[in-house]
């Protein structure tokens, strides 16, 4: 129990919460939500422990699920974005990404909004297709996945840009 | 044997993933066919409480707005008591309206949703007072939706605006009756299918519950028609309903028990099987 585990579990909550209690409810333009929670998974350290990170985004979606009542959909959409995560950070910062241990507060922007980006629409791809479950609402789906994504990622963005600031 | 467990240590993640990614899935189907969400759902402990006490804080801002609503429902039930008190005869009891079989109860919808395509609510009633599945939840402007899963203290509700619910309903002016559905769109529009092609649908007209199923008494308003067209076969009409009801803003609630729904239901198994 070191203080950066004390850290992340301390993030998993708190993003839950925000979650469920404000962001879930924002509903703008009658379906538009950012999912913020996504946060937890983009800022888990990059040395892990594969399985264990694996297991933690399973709970973290199925704790949304719990609380959206939306059956398994948030806890698939989770579980695909880790495991595929070794492969996005390769694209998004070559791959020397293994040797260098990256900050997130110290990478230039650009680099972070690829990243943040890239993931976020998997995510939501994945999510809004399970959600939807029908592939003749396909336009329906690419439509939320779409609008969804542009407020996830600037919101994404916007936090880790506040939250780093303080910690220089 | 050797090589079998290299493999499984070598794709131990892949593996683990897979597993994972099917077991969500199968939460996923479940959630999709209709009374199956066995294991996730909010009636519980945890997300039921936090929802509760999020909506103690929520409900004090549109306050203002639920009065309103409560206060117009009252007025139109104490016009009603003021009609049937001037037209009572004591040598003469008119048996269609003595229907004592519905029991309503109020409460309080907790957590409410209308941007996914399978919505369900959460009110703050459970098995503690007696709410048991295929129960109607009803506001004072019209239907809301059916008790889904109960908890002690909590029960979820499969909203109208939820694309596997199904709901009889019919014109108030004639009995013919079809099925409510919701295409996943607008919260404002459900649609009314399988209506016959010989129904005189007008623009404007008002829908009602039918009572033919054992959830809904009869006559429990639903909307207005907004538009309606012809289906595919061009034998009924699909009818786009306006709802009375702003769902996405609602507080206070009526469950419906129907206390006869066993009785109706035994008969109706019995007669199915012979």
């Amino acid at each position: 129990m070191n203080n950066s585990t004390l850290l992340h579990i301390f993030r998993f909550v708190i993003l839950v919460l925000v979650q469920v209690v404000v962001l879930n409810h924002i509903n703008f333009l009658g379906y538009i939500n950012p999912y913020l929670y996504i946060l937890f998974i983009v800022l888990y350290p990059i040395k892990n422990n594969r399985l264990l990170f694996l297991l933690f985004s399973f709970l973290l979606g199925l704790t949304i699920d719990m609380f959206s009542d939306s059956g398994g959909v948030h806890a698939a959409a989770c579980v695909s974005i880790t495991y595929l995560r070794p492969l996005i950070l390769k694209w998004s910062f070559g791959s020397a990404y293994e040797h260098n241990s990256i900050k997130f507060n110290t990478i230039e922007f650009g680099t972070k909004l690829l990243y943040i980006s890239i993931l976020t629409l998997i995510h939501h791809c994945i999510l809004f297709l399970l959600e939807v479950f029908n592939f003749s609402e396909i336009i329906l789906t690419l439509q939320k996945t779409l609008f969804s994504s542009i407020f996830t990622i600037l919101l994404c963005t916007i936090v880790t840009i506040i939250f780093s600031k303080r910690s220089k | 044997m050797q090589q079998i467990l290299n493999f499984i240590i070598r794709n131990k993640a892949f593996l683990l993933y897979l597993l994972l990614f099917s077991v969500a899935l199968l939460f996923t189907i479940q959630n999709h066919s209709y009374h199956k969400s066995k294991f996730i759902n909010s009636a519980n402990f945890v997300s039921g409480g936090i929802y509760d006490q999020l909506n103690t804080v929520d409900q004090y801002f549109d306050l203002k707005v639920q009065n309103e609503n409560l206060v117009e429902e009252n007025a139109r039930l104490r016009n009603q008591i003021e009609a049937i008190e001037t037209t009572t005869d004591s040598t003469f009891i008119d048996t269609t309206n003595f229907d004592g079989s519905f029991l309503f109860k109020p409460t309080r919808i907790v957590k409410n949703s209308y941007s996914a395509s399978t919505n369900i609510l959460l009110i703050d009633k459970g098995e503690a007072d007696s709410i048991k599945q295929d129960f109607g939840l009803i506001s004072p402007k019209g239907v809301i939706g059916i008790v889904d899963k109960t908890s002690d203290n909590y029960a979820t509700i499969i909203s109208i605006l939820n694309t596997k619910s199904r709901i009889s309903a019919q014109l108030k002016s004639t009995n013919h009756f079809g099925t409510l559905t919701w295409d996943g769109k607008s919260p404002e529009f459900v649609q009314l299918i399988d209506i016959p092609k010989i129904a005189p649908v007008q623009v404007g007209d008002t829908i009602v519950t039918s009572g033919r199923s054992v959830i809904f008494p009869k006559g429990i308003l639903i909307g207005t028609i907004e538009d309606y067209k012809l289906d595919a076969a061009e034998n009924n009409y699909e009818i786009s309903v306006k709802l009375f009801n702003d769902m996405t803003n609602i507080e206070h609630a009526y469950i419906i028990e129907h206390l006869d729904a066993p009785e109706i239901n035994n008969l109706l198994n019995l007669s199915n099987e012979q």
